[in-house]
This record gives structure tokens, sequence and C-alpha cells, in this order.
């Protein structure tokens, strides 16, 4: 570049090994963990089991995927996993065979439900500046109560095949509708992250608030707006869930939160806000998912598995956090 | 014996060398002045003793000894302490609180509060500090914390003090209480490293100058044997000719009209007129309400009463959105809280309040944006190795460019400057001084909010007075004189005198 200082001097411009690490450390890592699963179990690579990592990726993922939005403006989003079964459990009860209604109205019914939890927390955190740890706190209880209440907690079954599709049917037979609904989900999320005004005031927001707003962005609306994003997402998985599963449950969804906020931050999206990647959210989506496929196919216990699970997130972050200290 | 002595010190960020095998020492009981414009390597070489930054390459010694310094707790413990330019005390705690901050006295596991006050009186009262040591640190105002971080330095029996733009946001009256601590820190045999850009501060308190320039030594210098003349030009390596590019350009027509302006307890009942071409510069102490009312200009807050009529139709903004759309931009007093996104990149800070003008059908042309960027960049002469580093590599006085390179992406009819070249080298000051006047001339108006005389005198048309939230007075160009404008700025303080200044009061 012609504009350069002359009296600064650039060297190669190489990455340390520790900026090197911190930026690919989770992929590495990810890949690894694949080389070794094959090494152990052939099977890991065979392409049932594949369809089926990505499959349940799929699920996982789009709560993380929101969860980057979100986490990407410094909040957090505890209700995704309540939203989730929330969202489950109402377009379930529509999609019941007695009711007799197209499986769009299902699908209606439960993203609405995201929307308006999600409109709920946003107008809470952005207007009336609620904590957004406080605020989707008080929603997730808000939401499972919801859920509770549509049937008495108990489990809705029978549902129309139309609706079974979306969770358990394969696109030409081979290619799951969930992996399809989320690689469109990824397109359009990339596209608004990366290619638009808007992803661009989310960077903004996020890495110094008061900059943003000078700078002529409307920062509430910003701030509300990736917990809609958040909340439809969930709302999406918990749709895809009951139809997978076959039938409304009201514990779907349980703990799915910190999975999402897990997976965010093993991608290196930092929890301060305005630094983050959604490519790496998604190796975090992959890296928990392979890992718990990998330990189940071992035959690991599942209480093990938590105790790995733990040390994985916190190793990773701590990894990200060695390029911090600059 | 030299008290500190550095030698071939070297230092990159991001794969660019930025400290080329600096020297520098320093002699007990003497001051030694840095100087160099912005981007020299000051702040990264003191931040290299300090602890701060790990240098690559080179050695310092401590009195004689090889100082292994990896961090600012091995700094601290050779003697050494710097007085940051941005402090960072913590508030909510009590002056002793703060001095005593991590080596609290402690009888039988708790914090023994009144041994911790009685030594901090002492402290005080032998540094003829006249404060409160049970005052919260967010009471007091910023020139007293400084002296309060010096106090801290001293308790802590640091022999090498660094100094970091300590008079950047401090008044005159407190410039001298300041010095008189640097005398008395003298006479004690403490080494000062004192790093400023105010040419008469450096001569009255440096024993030595050293010059740094992209990221070497220029020279070292004993009092007497350089000039002012002699010293810009080193620092720059070329004459500047004249601080000040003012040029005289034909006023036009009103742009911005303000009536009866008032916000309670900020400002009250403000009214003046902007005109195309003109430079108005705003004079006030510090909490005259000059900031308060450009923050309503700018729709950062609204105003009570009163009215703003831009080119002739009345306007309200209800956000710093409304304002930018109506072309007015706003360079602000505080440029990490409220300029810049500091993780983001140079490119993205620079357009953010333009992205509208590089989006297609929705899409960012990112092409369209890099190249626009680059150009304005380089206009601006901002020194960077890619646009895309992040904005915090950068060092203050390109910062700064950057924030002014955001708002003239906006193409704005007006700019508010408040304090543009607090913290900044002659050298950028010169070039922002420059691009003021050129943006003036082309029709457009600019308003000046300063705290140096010479700045406000230098480069308005037209300066509006404030004293303690109204307004006091207006001088032409051809009336302006420090005496009128000092005059001017305490009209409306005399008889709350003692209220606002805490030091008169014994």
């Amino acid at each position: 570049m012609s504009q350069l200082d002359p009296g600064v001097q650039i060297k190669r411009r190489t990455m340390s090994r520790r900026q090197f690490v911190s930026t690919f450390g989770s992929l590495i890592g990810l890949i690894l963990l694949i080389i070794i699963m094959y090494a152990l179990k052939p099977n890991f690579l065979s392409t049932s089991n594949i369809r089926n990592i990505l499959r349940i990726s799929s699920i996982n993922g789009l709560l993380a995927v929101g969860m980057t939005f979100v986490v990407l403006t410094g909040g957090i989003d505890l209700s995704v996993g309540a939203v989730m079964g929330c969202a489950g459990m109402y377009s379930a009860y529509f999609a019941q065979t007695s009711m007799n209604k197209h499986w769009m109205v299902a699908v209606l019914v439960g993203v609405g439900m995201g929307l308006i939890i999600g409109t709920f927390n946003g107008v809470c955190v952005s207007y009336f500046r609620v904590p957004p740890f406080v605020g989707t706190l008080g929603s997730m209880s808000i939401a499972k109560g919801l859920t509770f209440l549509l049937t008495d907690a108990k489990p809705i079954p029978s549902l129309s095949t139309e609706f079974k599709f979306l969770g358990g049917g394969n696109i030409g037979g081979w290619l799951p509708t969930a992996i399809v609904i989320m690689l469109v989900v990824l397109a359009i999320c990339f596209t608004l992250l990366y290619k638009t005004r808007y992803g661009r005031y989310i960077f903004a927001v996020g890495g110094n608030l008061n900059a943003a707003h000078v700078s002529g962005i409307n920062t509430k609306r910003i701030i509300c707006s990736v917990y809609i994003i958040s909340s439809v997402l969930a709302a999406l998985a918990g749709i895809i869930t009951s139809a997978r599963v076959t039938s409304g449950v009201t514990s779907t969804g349980d703990g799915y939160e910190t999975n999402a906020i897990a997976m965010v931050v093993i991608g290196g999206t930092s929890l301060a806000g305005g630094r983050g990647r959604l490519w790496g959210t998604i190796i975090g989506i992959l890296l928990l998912q392979c890992l718990t496929n990998g330990l189940d196919m071992l035959g690991v216990n599942t209480y093990y598995q938590m105790i790995i699970k733990g040390f994985v997130v916190i190793g990773a972050v701590m990894l990200d956090g060695l390029n911090a200290e600059d | 014996m030299s008290l500190v002595e550095m030698s071939g010190i070297r230092k990159s960020f991001y794969g660019v060398e930025v400290l080329h095998g600096v020297n520098f020492q320093l002699k007990a009981g003497t001051v030694h002045a840095l100087m160099g414009e912005n981007g020299a390597g000051k702040s990264t070489l003191m931040k290299a003793l300090a602890g701060v930054h790990r240098f690559d390459g080179g050695v310092i010694k401590i009195q004689g000894k090889p100082a292994d310094i990896y961090s600012p707790s091995d700094a601290r413990s050779l003697g050494v302490a710097m007085i940051q330019q941005e402090l960072s005390p913590v508030e909510e705690l009590s002056v002793a609180e703060n001095i005593f901050l991590g080596r609290e006295p402690v009888k039988m596991g708790f914090v023994d509060y009144k041994q911790l006050y009685r030594q901090t009186e002492k402290l005080l009262d032998s540094l003829n500090l006249n404060m409160n040591p049970r005052t919260k640190m967010k009471a007091l105002p910023m020139a007293e914390q400084q002296m309060v971080e010096i106090a801290k330095a001293i308790s802590q029996n640091a022999h090498i003090v660094i100094m970091d733009e300590p008079t950047s946001s401090i008044t005159n009256r407190e410039v001298e209480s300041l010095f008189r601590m640097i005398a008395d820190m003298k006479a004690r045999g403490t080494g000062i490293i004192y790093i400023s850009h105010k040419m008469d501060e450096i001569f009255r308190v440096a024993d030595e100058i050293t010059v740094l320039r992209d990221g070497g030594n220029v020279g070292t210098w004993k009092k007497g044997e350089i000039d002012t003349e002699q010293l810009i030009c080193s620092m720059v390596g070329r004459e500047l000719k004249s601080q000040f590019p003012k040029v005289e350009v034909t006023i036009g027509e009103p742009i911005l009209e303000v009536r009866n302006l008032t916000l309670a307890h900020q400002y009250e009942d403000i009214s003046f007129t902007l005109h195309r071409g003109e430079i108005l510069g705003f004079v006030g102490l510090i909490g005259s309400g000059r900031t308060e009312l450009m923050n309503s200009l700018f729709g950062i807050t609204q105003p009570e009463k009163g009215k703003i009529l831009l080119e002739g139709e009345e306007v309200t903004f209800k956000s710093p959105r409304d304002a930018v759309t109506h072309g007015i931009a706003y360079v602000t007093e505080d440029r990490k809280g409220k300029g810049l996104v500091l993780p983001m990149s140079i490119c993205h800070n620079t357009t953010l309040p333009s992205l509208r003008k590089f989006t297609k059908s929705g899409l960012l042309q990112r092409r369209a944006e890099g190249n626009a960027v680059t150009r304005q960049v380089s206009s601006l002469n901002i020194k960077t190795a890619s646009t895309l580093l992040p904005v915090k590599s950068l060092s203050g006085g390109n910062q700064q460019k950057v924030v002014l390179a955001k708002w003239m992406m906006t193409e704005p009819k007006i700019i508010i400057f408040d304090e543009p070249t607090r913290g900044i080298d002659v050298g950028s000051k010169a070039e922002i001084y420059k691009i003021m006047c050129d943006y003036a001339a082309q029709g457009n108006a600019v308003i000046l909010v300063s705290s140096e005389m010479p700045e406000a005198m230098g480069m308005s048309d037209r300066i509006l007075v404030l004293s303690n939230h109204r307004f006091s007075g207006e001088l032409r160009r051809s009336e302006f004189s420090e005496e009128a404008i000092v005059q001017m700025q305490f009209k409306h303080m005399i008889s709350r005198r003692n209220d606002d200044d805490r030091s008169d009061v014994k």
C-alpha cells in the first residue's frame, strides 16, 4: 500500500505461535478429535454416523448461532432452552393429527412463540435496561411455565406425518431436513453478520456502545433485534425436535442454554462483546457434538462425559485467552 | 551512575517494529523529558520500562544492574512507577484505600483503618497535599486524582517515576502544584521521566530532553542547549512554519442558529449563530458547560428549552443519528470512550457512520469501502501498516485522526471539535489544524471547543466564552486577548468561588 509510513518497518507479517493457537486452536482440536475417534472406532466416520452427528449438531447449532449474535453485543440469552421447549410444545399441539391443521400452522405457531418471547427479552434489555442475565433468566421461567400450562405437563402424542418430516425426514431420501434448515439459517446469518450494515453495527455495539451511539447507530434497536434472532432460532430448534421425537415433551431444551453458550465460547467469541466469529461457533458446535458422539461410541459413562466436556470448554477459553494479553 | 539505562530496546506489535533499538538514560534527582510525535514510540518505551509491554530486544539496567522486567509488579519492586495518561483509580474507594490498595495495614487479619488513615495523612502532609484521606476517589477532580496517584508511587518508595502527559487534563493552577511536587521529588533523589507535548512546560521542568522519531533516537540535550524551534524541528524532521495555518476566509450566511437553549444544571440560555466558512471557538473552564452544550447540539442529550435552526429550519435531534443525517459531525473529547470502537479495525471504524454509502441492495460493497478508507487514511496521513489492523494498535494522535477520518467520510456541513488536540504531538496538531481550515474554507462551518488558549485564539474567527453554565462574552478575532478571555471565564463564578475552587479553602 502506498500511503504507508516509510518510517515504520514492516516485518514479515507472520503470526506468532500464540496467535496461531488462539485462532485455530479449536479447529485443530476438532481435527485431532476426529482422527483419534476414527483410529479407535472406524465406524465413527461411517455415513450414517456422520449424518447423525450433523443432524444433532443442526438442532444444537441453531441455538448456538443465535447465541453468537447476542454474545457479540455483549449480552447473553439464558432463555433459549426454555423457548425451545415452549415452541416445541405449542407447535406439537397444533400438529396433532386430531387438530387436522396444515403443518405450516404448527410451524408458524412455534416460530410465533419465539418471536414473542424474543421481542419481550429484547425490549426488556434494550429499552428498559434490564441486565441481559436477569431479563432472560426471568423469561426462561415464564417460557417454562407457559410450556407446562398448555397440557398440564402431559406429553403430546401422534403428530401429523408432514410435520414429523421436518425432524426425522430426509430430503431426496438421504439428506436430513434438519441439516438443510441449518444450512439455510447459516447462509442467512453469515450474510447478515458479514455482508450487511446490520452485522457491522452488531460488532460496533458490542465493542463500544457509546461510540456506536455517537456514530449515529440506533443501538437500542440493534440490541433488541439480536434477542429476537436468538429466540426465533431457538423456536426453530424446538419445532424440529418435536418433529424428530414425534411428540411434544415438556422437558425439551432443558439445559440447552449452557450447551449453546459453551459452543459460542469454544468458538472464540468474547463474552465481553465486540469480538468473535461465526465460523468459530460452527467449530464449537461440531467439536462438542463429535465429542459427545465419540464418547458414546466408546461407551464412556455419561457422568464422565460431563466432566470431560467441562474441561474442554475451559481449555478452549484458556487457549483463546493467550492472545488477549496484548 | 545512571538510575536507569535502557539500551537497544526493540519492540514489535502485530509484526510491525515500533522501537528500533532505542537508548535512554535517567540520572537520579533529575527530570528527563521524553518528546516526539505521535507514534514516535515514547509511550511504548516507557511501558517497556514499567513492565506493561515485554520488549523484544535490548537491555534495561537499573542502578547499574541488569533488570528482568516481565510484569508491572517486577517494575514496581524495582522502584519504577508509571502515572498513566488515563488514570484508573478504584472510584468507589477512598483516597487512603487507593493509596494502600493491596498493602493495607492489617491487625488480626482485618484492615486496620485507624492506621491506614493515619499513615495516609502523614504521607499527604509530607507532600503538602491538602485533602481528606476519607474522600472517595470519584469525588476528586482529575488533578487531585493525579496527585493521589503520585502520592501512591512515593509511598511505594518509587525512585523512578514516569509521568505520561500529566498535565493534559488539568488546569494551570493545578499544574503549578504538580511542579512543586516534582521539585520535592527531585530533592529526594527521585528520577522523573516526563512525557509531554507542551513546550513551555518542558522548558520549565526538564533538566534533559530526549527526542524520539519513528521509533529511534534523534538526540539528547541538556537544558539550555536547545530552543523551541530546534526542538520542534528535531521531532518532525522538518520546519513547521506556523503552528496555526489559519487563513482569512469570507464568512458566509448563517448555517446554524441556536436560540435560548437551556438544560438545567448543564447550560442556560445559550444563543449564538454559526456561519459558513467560520471557525467558532468555545472557551470556558472545565465544568463550564461547554461539552454539555455540544452534546445537545449533537442529540446526545435533549435541551429543555430553546431551539436550534439549521439552514433556517428548526430541527430537533432525538439522537445522534438525527444529527448525523442532518450533516453534523462530532469529534468528541473522549476518544476511547465515545470516539472509537477499539476492537474493530481502522477500516471498520472509519466507515461506521457512513456505511450507508457503501451498501448496494442491502449488501456491503467491501471493495468500495476499502478503497475509500485507503484514500481517506492517506489524505489524513494516518501512520499504519494496514487499515485492517485494530484501531487500538495506533498511537493516540493517529487514533484521533481516525476519528476525524470517520467524520470526514460523512461529508458533514458542520463539525464540532471538542478538545481535538489533547495529548497530541505538534506535527499531528498542525495537520489537524490544516484539515480544519481547509474544511471551513470549503463553505462548511466548525465549532472548536478548546482549553488551550493559543489554540482557541490561533484558530477561531470568533470566540464565545462560557462561565458557570452561562454565556459570558463574545470576542472577534481582532479583539482576542488572553486577559479578556480569562476575565470572561470567571464572570459568573465570583459568588461561588469557594465551591468551585477547593484549593483556596484552607
